[in-house]
């Protein structure tokens, strides 16, 4: 079966994000003010071939840890969306 | 003495010709070698200079990792041949395993380029050859991925090891330490932000890079077995 798959790349918790904290010190401007913890990151969104739901994710897991993402300073969020 | 030294070109590095050329200038024998090579030849150092390799997309380095030529510079380090990358080669060796930590965007989102001074801290490694401990150099840094991250172990390794090769005196990216440059563990294998290839000569506004090129061409392999 094909999976639709998306991911989510976030720079980890304590990991200074220079954009969030940029767009998160601006929000104020426009009256946004009960805006924290504001962090960019990227999405990623792949098709795979597998045999269950739990193995796309399992392999898109495998893919992050390798390549996808940076585990030094980013979390990965892997989110099977269609089964 | 090591003289031959490979430069290793990625599409999209653009830092090649000006290492070769400082590498001549300084008495070696520098080859650019193209990144699908499977081959490094007869070298005895290697750079992996600065750029933009594989137009650094998903994180810069990340793609370079998986070059042909790369599975050869790792072989290569660790049998104790010397590495030098640089700027982006840098993040190359951190993607590719050869170095711990990541470099991420600068503090203050801003491509800097511009003269730094860096500090030697460590002189136990290839680029350290003639050096003291606490050595000021002047040497410009041109990125915008510089604010070097790790774990809070790692960064204690990196002190209890010795391989922390170089501070900045006056951190302009958020680097972590205010690190500029690391070793791994035997010294062989460095990276550093700033760029000593374009800091050569006084015409440059400094030659304080010219040393540790030179200190690279005098550690080569022969050197170190």
């Amino acid at each position: 079966m094909r999976f639709e798959v998306k991911i989510e790349v976030l720079p980890r918790e304590g990991i200074a994000n220079p954009e969030g904290s940029t767009i998160e010190r601006t929000l104020p401007a426009l009256g946004f003010e009960t805006t924290g913890d504001v962090r960019v990151g990227k999405i990623i969104r792949l098709q795979v071939e597998a045999d269950s739901a739990d193995a796309a994710k399992a392999t898109v897991e495998d893919m992050c840890n390798r390549f996808l993402s940076n585990p030094v300073i980013e979390d990965a969020i892997v989110e099977v969306l269609t089964t | 003495m090591s003289r031959r030294v490979g430069v290793i070109r990625f599409p999209g590095t653009n830092c090649e010709f000006d290492t070769r050329d400082a590498i001549n200038e300084l008495g070696g024998e520098a080859k650019i070698l193209w990144h699908s090579d499977t081959d490094l030849g007869d070298v005895d150092a290697i750079v992996i200079p600065g750029g933009f390799a594989h137009g650094d997309y998903l994180r810069c380095g990340a793609i370079a990792r998986f070059s042909p030529i790369m599975d050869a510079v790792s072989t290569f380090a660790r049998n104790g041949g010397p590495v030098l990358g640089i700027c982006n080669g840098f993040q190359v060796l951190t993607e590719a395993g050869l170095l711990p930590g990541a470099l991420q965007k600068n503090v203050g989102l801003k491509f800097l380029c511009r003269m730094e001074q860096i500090q030697f801290v460590s002189t136990a490694n290839v680029v350290g050859l003639g050096a003291s401990k606490g050595d000021l150099l002047d040497i410009p840094i041109n990125h915008f991925e510089g604010n070097y991250v790790c774990a809070k172990e790692t960064l204690d390794q990196l002190e209890e090891e010795n391989r922390i090769v170089f501070r900045y005196t006056d951190n302009p990216n958020g680097s972590m330490g205010d690190i500029a440059g690391i070793s791994n563990q035997s010294g062989n294998v460095v990276g550093m932000m700033p760029h000593p290839e374009r800091a050569t000569s006084m015409l440059l506004g400094s030659n304080d890079g010219a040393s540790l090129l030179q200190s690279l061409l005098f550690t080569g392999r022969a050197a170190s077995t």
